[in-house]
């Protein structure tokens, strides 16, 4: 048996003994303890070191609210730092160590910091880190490395570098009532509900539903309060329309009553169940929610009250009789409260001795006196503690008198022998997700602690969540939240559930802090004392969120559950102001730390989709360079062994003016356009008319933004009286879907129009050059290709090897060219007898890089130069813009600036010094490499043009089209090149495009 | 945030996209009234409270709804296909108004 063990009582199973390390040592519990019940069964009294002063710390509660005994648990080379130990269930193989210490938890270097607490106070970093204003050390790489020192003496758990290989999930729900919390009031709460056949979801953080039922010793209508509760549990387990959630943390409430909550599938187990995750996240969309989370019990602030063997009252009375776990033989009780008394008791009965009771109350109720007396405790009214005995474990403690007008009263303290100290400064309770939802806290005089206000919205509260600190009181509560939640109607129980023994008086004495000599903490995870509050204060830093952000109070990952209330209370009473005057911060998401993991779930790694052309496979096993355009992958060149980028579409290029290229040309967008007013909405979208677009034609389009810029270019096919094939650019085509169809649903609801993505439905391959026409003629069959047949701009149908194809004679790259269209199942195929037939011929497949260059030569307009900024005009596309009818940007497209003189024009640039261009290079009128300015525009595209056998680029310049002719430089200081260029037409190649014509 | 689509349904925020200021009152577009289209093409509202929006259910039906949606507790005030004839209940801005 272990030293602490009780012989019976509590919810471990005694007969199965489970093995664990801390810190290397091999211990042993049992089914049930958590990692702090279990190491305090053990009779370990240090479980780590502090984060500033590396004083020894202990174990102060049972539960999430805990500030010292942070520990980091080892899964394999996967370290989980900062996790409570109170909240860690034990399992064999568990393998925990300590964190903050070196080279060990009891011998720990740093304690020295002790000595230096003066200097260590609140606003150390902001004072220390500025470093020297004046004098030799200013500004200094000395200063640097001792930040990197400083801040790594400070500071909790490490993280690890090793990939987690555990599994996440996520999950979405729905219910009409989500309760939050399982205790008294919550189960009560939850049963009311289901009763009534609403779905239900029951959310418990702990491994066990019950919450106070468990360890508050009480019973409820005859019955032990747990078995009251697993009752309860049991009839809801039945319910089909509730679901139990227990290990599950609901940690954020966000708009429309959706809640955010983690569930701890495997931490306990020593392998995760087939199939299990380790933790799954909970996305609950829930009708309303009962909030019945509880309190927490409130340190009371005193030197010393760190030292390992001091607790919270409560947490005692629930490591007693929860885990059958004494955490002392000799115990002393401090309390400004009722409260503490039932948890001397409760220790008292299950072994320990009571020696004192202290309270700062000079009267106290006979209920109380009766409980004192029991116990066998000397009992100290009117006192209070100043100060606490021993080293790394508490020996004694020192007490004085008291009164709350004068304090304690030193010069007559004693001492009394004790190995634990449990204290009680009252309850706050747990408003953290109410505060998330909005609500605001109401400062509650009576209780001292801040409470929800009304009811939200969405939300109903229940038991001590409300300041009902009574089990009787807090069922009553739950059934009325319940049948709330629900949407019942409220009846009248009349009477109260039998609860024995009956409630103390919950209302605490107005006392947070005895001032005597010595550390007092308030803050115990950022070692933040009394003095440290009182210094910011007196540094005026005196509103609450000033002072949580100077002093770090309530900034640890324990968020201020017990110190947010004395950290305030003591700014208060220096502010001389009533508590809540001085205000509260408001509680933000995560309740508790959340595992980045249970986040991410399934979604990690490259999220990206990949879209990829029917052609993909071919494109790859011709040797093709794949380059990512948006999601798209393209080909960029098809390299020959040994071939530079350059040599590569410069001899695509070539041989495409020279014979016949092939492009995929897939990715474009495609929109089928349909509908009697097919055509009407077209003229209204586009800027040029297509209403006299005969059938079997194609026009090139172009649109405009309502501010009169140009938006998207391309060409749409009509295909029948009533059905167009729109083309988009690759990159626009989801804009501008959504861009036409904002305009049929919202502005023109009335036209008849039906609009089809059909990008991926078409695989479009695009053959030019000298030789296209024969090449195709070579291949199609069910239509001529000739000059009658397909004149430019026409559309006939045929076949390709037996696949049905849709040709259109259109040239991007200023060749004769053709659009070759066939379903995308097809698409390989007919690219490949394309292929075949342009053998004999020297046809190549040529990539983006060619096709860029032939489109540069051309001066045809893409993104580059459609950036949102120019105008048609800007683009020398003021042909396009209809004066016949109105359109999107019609109305914009003639405003002052956007037809003033000195905007950047579209023009070609040809280098004079033999050397490349590139994209973002300034065009200057004179090369200052020193001072560059007076940038005229700057460069879109840039290649070698094997037509002119030069390095040319299109520019966008101020009154580009003036300044044809003349000469300019290019100022690219960040890649340190300037030369000359000459300002040219951006029509580099076959102006007449007589080449297309044919 | 669920917005209830009235095709499909109530569904989450993710699936739909903003698609601006439902205030907005699109002048003929014969329009030459450089006032008005200013106002239509830049001017936008930013009340705290009831605001008009349009959202696009892109990841469902993609139908444009005039949502009233307020700003300060992201309650969805009610829903309706913005195709539809009428003004949203308020404060539809009267076109060259001062924000």
């Amino acid at each position: 048996m272990s030293p602490r063990r009780t012989p019976s009582g509590g919810r471990i199973d005694r007969l199965r003994t489970i093995r664990f390390t801390f810190d290397g040592t091999a211990y042993t519990g049992h089914q049930g303890d958590t990692l702090a019940s279990a190491l305090l069964a053990n009779g370990v009294s240090l479980f780590g070191r502090s984060f500033k002063y590396h004083r020894p710390r202990g174990v102060l509660t049972a539960g999430v609210d805990e500030p010292n005994a942070l520990v980091t648990v080892l899964r394999g080379d996967v370290r989980e730092p900062n996790i409570p130990a109170t909240m860690v269930e034990i399992h064999d193989g568990l393998v925990a160590v300590s964190q903050n210490r070196f080279p060990s938890l009891a011998y720990d270097v740093s304690a020295v910091n002790q000595l230096g607490g003066k200097i260590l106070s609140a606003g150390f970093y902001y004072k220390t880190f500025m470093g020297p204003v004046i004098g030799p050390l200013k500004g200094t790489r000395f200063w640097m490395l001792c930040e990197k020192i400083i801040r790594r003496a400070a500071g909790l758990g490490r993280a690890g570098h090793a990939p987690d290989p555990s599994r996440y999930e996520r999950m979405n729900s729905f219910c009409d009532v989500l309760v939050v919390g399982s205790g008294p009031a919550g189960l009560s709460a939850a049963r009311e509900a289901a009763a009534s056949g609403a779905r239900v979801i029951l959310a418990e953080l702990d491994p066990q539903f019950g919450g106070s039922a468990n360890w508050s010793g009480e019973t409820i209508d005859g019955e032990p309060a747990a078995a009251w509760a697993s009752d309860i549990v049991g009839e809801l387990r039945d319910q089909k329309n509730v679901r139990l959630l227990k290990r599950t943390t609901v940690w954020g409430y966000y708009d429309g009553n959706t809640l955010a909550a983690v569930e701890r599938v495997s931490d306990h187990k020593a392998s995760p169940a087939k199939g299990a995750p380790r933790h799954r996240h909970w996305t609950i969309r829930a009708g309303r929610v009962v909030l019945a989370t509880g309190a927490f019990e409130r340190p009371l602030v005193f030197p010393g009250n760190d030292r390992p063997g001091v607790t919270m009252a409560s947490a005692a009375q629930r490591y007693a009789n929860e885990f059958g776990v004494l955490p002392g033989d000799r115990i002393a009780v401090f309390t400004n409260n009722d409260s503490a008394y039932r948890s001397a008791a409760a220790l008292n009965d299950t072994g320990a001795t009571v020696a004192a009771i202290v309270d700062v109350r000079p009267e106290i109720s006979e209920e109380c006196r009766a409980l004192a007396h029991r116990c066998g405790a000397e009992l100290l009214v009117g006192h209070a503690v100043i100060g606490t005995e021993g080293g790394k474990k508490l020996t004694g403690i020192k007490l004085a008198p008291f009164t709350v007008a004068t304090g304690p009263l030193p010069s007559a303290a004693r001492s009394i022998e004790a190995d634990c100290l449990l204290m009680s400064g009252g309850w706050s309770p747990t408003i953290h997700l109410a505060s998330q939802a909005g609500a605001r806290p109401v400062w509650g005089d009576d209780l001292q602690a801040f409470l929800p206000p009304e009811a939200g919205k969405g939300w109903v509260g229940a038991g001590a969540f409300n300041g009902t600190f009574s089990t009787a009181e807090a069922i009553a509560e739950g059934f009325a939240a319940g049948r709330i939640a629900a949407g019942l109607p409220p009846i009248e129980t009349g009477t109260l559930p039998d609860v024995e023994p009956a409630a103390l008086d919950p209302h605490p004495a107005p006392v947070f802090e005895i001032r005597a000599k010595g550390k007092s903490f308030v803050d115990f995870q950022h070692d933040v004392t009394s003095d440290d509050v009182r210094l910011a204060h007196l540094e005026g830093f005196v509103s609450v969120e000033h002072l949580k952000r100077y002093t770090t109070l309530g900034m640890a990952t324990d968020q201020g559950k017990g110190s947010n209330v004395p950290g305030l209370a003591i700014m208060a009473e220096a502010l001389g102001k009533p508590i809540p005057e001085v205000g509260t911060t408001r509680f933000r998401p995560p309740y508790t730390p959340v595992s980045v993991g249970a986040l991410a779930a399934e979604r990690f790694g490259d999220l990206k989709p990949e879209r990829l052309t029917p052609m993909h496979d071919w494109h790859l096993d011709n040797d093709a360079t794949m380059y990512s355009a948006g999601l798209w992958f393209r080909p960029m060149i098809y390299g020959g062994p040994g071939e530079t980028i350059e040599q590569a579409y410069v001899r695509e290029a070539q041989a495409t003016r020279e014979t016949a290229g092939i492009v995929d040309v897939s990715t474009l967008g495609k929109i089928a356009v349909q509908g009697p007013d097919a055509a009407e909405f077209l003229d209204r979208v586009y800027s040029n008319v297509f209403s006299t677009l005969p059938v079997g034609k194609a026009r090139y389009g172009l649109m405009l933004r309502e501010d009169g810029l140009v938006f998207d270019d391309g060409t749409t096919w009509r295909l029948g009286d009533n059905d167009f094939l729109m083309t988009t650019t690759t990159a626009n085509a989801g804009k501008v879907m959504q861009h036409l169809e904002y305009f049929l649903d919202v502005v023109w609801p009335d036209l008849k129009v039906h609009l089809t993505s059909v990008t991926d439905q078409w695989a479009g391959a695009a053959i030019g050059g000298p030789k296209a026409r024969e090449i195709l003629a070579a291949c199609v069959t069910g239509t001529r290709v000739d000059n009658e047949a397909l004149p430019f701009m026409g559309i006939v149908h045929g076949e390709i090897s037996g696949a049905p194809v849709m040709i259109c004679r259109l040239s991007f790259s200023g060749e004769m060219a053709f659009e070759v269209y066939s379903g995308a199942g097809h698409g390989t195929h007919v690219w490949e007898a394309l292929i075949e037939a342009g053998k004999p011929f020297g046809m190549v497949p040529y990539g983006l890089e060619a096709l860029g260059t032939m489109r540069i030569e051309k001066g045809h307009v893409t993104g580059a130069e459609i950036d949102g900024r120019t105008s048609a005009r800007d683009l020398h596309l003021g042909w396009m813009l209809s004066k016949k009818k109105p359109f999107i940007g019609s109305a914009m497209m003639d405003r002052e600036g956007l037809v003033a003189s000195g905007r950047l024009e579209l023009v070609g640039l040809v280098s004079l010094d033999n050397r490349p261009l590139s994209g973002g290079a300034h065009i200057v009128e004179e090369v200052d490499t020193d001072n560059p300015h007076g940038s005229l525009g700057h460069i879109t595209a840039a290649c070698f043009s094997p037509a002119l056998e030069k390095y040319i680029a299109l520019a966008l310049v101020a009154d580009g089209k003036s300044r044809h002719g003349t000469r300019a430089h290019v100022s690219d200081p960040l890649r340190d090149r300037f030369g000359p260029v000459e300002i040219v037409s951006h029509h580099f190649f076959d102006p007449e495009g007589k080449r297309m014509h044919g | 945030m669920l917005i209830t689509c009235p095709y499909c349904g109530p569904r989450d925020v993710s699936e739909f996209a903003y698609q601006g200021d439902g205030n907005r009152n699109r002048p003929d577009p014969a329009s030459t009234d450089l006032v008005a289209w200013n106002a239509y093409v830049y001017d936008r509202l930013n009340p705290a409270g009831a605001h008009n929006e349009i959202w696009q259910h892109a990841g469902g039906c993609r139908a444009h709804l005039a949502v009233v949606r307020d700003t300060l507790t992201h309650e969805i005030l009610s829903v309706r296909f913005a195709r539809e004839k009428g003004a949203p209940a308020h404060g539809r801005r009267k076109s060259g108004a001062k924000a």
